[in-house]
């Protein structure tokens, strides 16, 4: 084994093991919760289609993005609240935060919406800190973490108007929106708390339904811990028309950013008339162990990241 | 033209008609928002440091840089001409485009160089130089000699600080990044 290989492997071996300890303790909760483990495929004829998100082409079909429309086909086919933990792949994502094939843990909870899925995230971590033998706090980048719930919550209109200035909801400018996020919005959250961002504006709805009562702004909501964006949560679209009407418009979307075409998704929109009232979350699963072992960089808690591959 | 994702370290880039290299790309995206990246470049002409930040979807120049060992053979006329270790094809540069390296360039000495479009772009020497002292016991008044150190003069022209025992004759190590004494290694016979 390469002299380099080797010193690197060693060097994040207990990070990896912590990992391991993650994973089992992310099943135990759920096993707990009462949901059933699923397993969905990688190789995909159709992903979701995204403007910013580029799927990996295989021989005419995809590399999974994400789990979401095939766990979602489970919900209509009536299996229930669900979870999984799988590889997901979006080219071009490579960073300090971002490897193109990473591990995602997605759940569903039958009956739910986007802030019972938040509590159910609030519960999760604090059940992975518990069986790692931490107590109600998380030592990251420096900085002690109160993870004892409730997290606070604030609207992204509220968290733009004070860290950015302006109103997204009802002066939306997608121009603007990301680099102010980054910039300005999430290093104002607080940093000794996980925060959860909510409500976002309904152009960056994805497959949230919008607010009844305030059609602005989308039922979706993340959770950011440590300067880490962790988990993006919906109460699910269960309305299959307006479900395609979003994919076309991110179609063009794509389009214009000359982006190659996708297909629709048909399978997925037809069992979209049978998806009962669910809530859902993706979450980083590399960014959770990140926290867990103060890593910095994501390669610290990968076995081969993309560059040692 | 290049995609902005296919920008990694060490691409070299032509912006506004300078080309930089790429010493570092930092990587943002939000999970359903567009990527951003922020570039840390340097200006290849004059070595200035300088931030730009480009978005998923903008596309940007690649240009073609390439390195050659070459040996230093003269100067004439206000220019220094070099000689390709591998091709011997000769290669000249205006004395001024070298800058204050040109002080430790000793005749023929080996060098990296960087050519773009077939110009000399960038001449690096080696870390460190060996240099004869020509000149010694200099004696200045400025602040940056101490009592231990004294000004000389290298068989290139360059002045440098070092300690009082190094002679006329000996034989110098350096540092051709920060133009410094490293250690006396010889005595000219």
């Amino acid at each position: 084994m390469a002299e380099e290989e080797s010193a690197r492997l060693a060097r994040i071996k207990a990070n990896l093991r912590r990992r391991a300890l993650i994973h089992d303790s992310i099943r135990d909760f759920f096993r707990g919760e009462g949901f059933l483990e699923v397993d969905t495929p990688l190789l995909t004829p159709a992903v979701a289609p995204e403007a910013y998100i580029a799927p990996f082409s295989v021989n005419g079909w995809y590399l999974c993005p994400s789990p979401e429309m095939h766990m979602k086909r489970l919900l209509a086919g009536g299996y229930g609240s669900m979870f999984q933990i799988c590889h997901c792949f979006r080219k071009g994502e490579r960073g300090s935060l971002h490897n193109p094939e990473f591990t995602m843990l997605e759940w569903y909870r039958h009956g739910a919406n986007y802030l019972g899925i938040i509590e159910d995230t609030e519960r999760l971590v604090l059940h992975v800190a518990a069986s790692l033998g931490l107590g109600t706090t998380v030592g990251y980048r420096g900085r002690e973490i109160a993870l004892t719930p409730p997290w606070p919550r604030v609207t992204v209109r509220q968290a733009f108007l004070s860290a950015a200035g302006w109103d997204p909801v009802s002066h939306p400018d997608e121009g603007r929106f990301d680099a102010d996020l980054v910039d300005r919005v999430m290093p104002a959250l607080p940093a000794d708390r996980p925060a959860v961002l909510a409500d976002y504006p309904a152009a960056g709805a994805a497959m949230a339904r919008l607010k009844a009562g305030d059609p602005l702004v989308a039922e979706r909501a993340e959770v950011f811990i440590g300067g880490l964006e962790l988990a993006n949560a919906y109460s699910e679209l269960t309305d299959a028309a307006e479900l395609e009407g979003r994919f076309r418009a991110e179609m063009e979307r794509r389009r214009a950013e000359g982006g190659p075409d996708l297909p629709m998704p048909r399978r997925f929109l037809d069992a979209t008339a049978s998806l009962p009232v669910c809530g859902g979350i993706a979450l980083g699963v590399d960014r959770l162990v990140m926290l867990f072992c103060d890593a910095a960089s994501i390669d610290e808690v990968m076995a081969f990241p993309r560059d040692w591959a | 033209m290049m995609e902005i994702s296919e920008v990694a370290r060490n691409t070299k880039l032509m912006i506004d008609g300078a080309p930089y290299t790429v010493e570092e790309v930092n990587f943002v995206k939000p999970g359903k928002g567009r990527a951003i990246y922020r570039l840390k470049l340097r200006n290849l002409f004059d070595g200035m440091a300088r931030e730009i930040t480009y978005h998923s979807g903008d596309r940007v120049e690649e240009v073609s840089v390439t390195s050659h060992e070459m040996q230093f053979l003269y100067e004439e006329g206000g220019h220094y001409v070099f000689m390709d270790n591998e091709t011997f094809e000769q290669h000249t540069i205006d004395k001024k485009r070298i800058g204050p390296k040109a002080l430790f360039l000793k005749e023929g000495i080996t060098v990296s160089i960087l050519i773009m479009h077939g110009r000399i772009i960038d001449v690096n020497l080696p870390k460190f130089v060996e240099l004869a002292v020509t000149a010694s016991a200099f004696t200045t008044k400025t602040d940056t000699v101490t009592a231990q150190q004294k000004m000389i003069t290298l068989e290139t022209g360059a002045t440098v600080g070092v300690p009082a025992f190094v002679k006329e004759g000996d034989i110098i190590k350096v540092d051709t990044r920060t133009g410094t004494y490293v250690e006396r290694t010889g005595t000219k016979k």
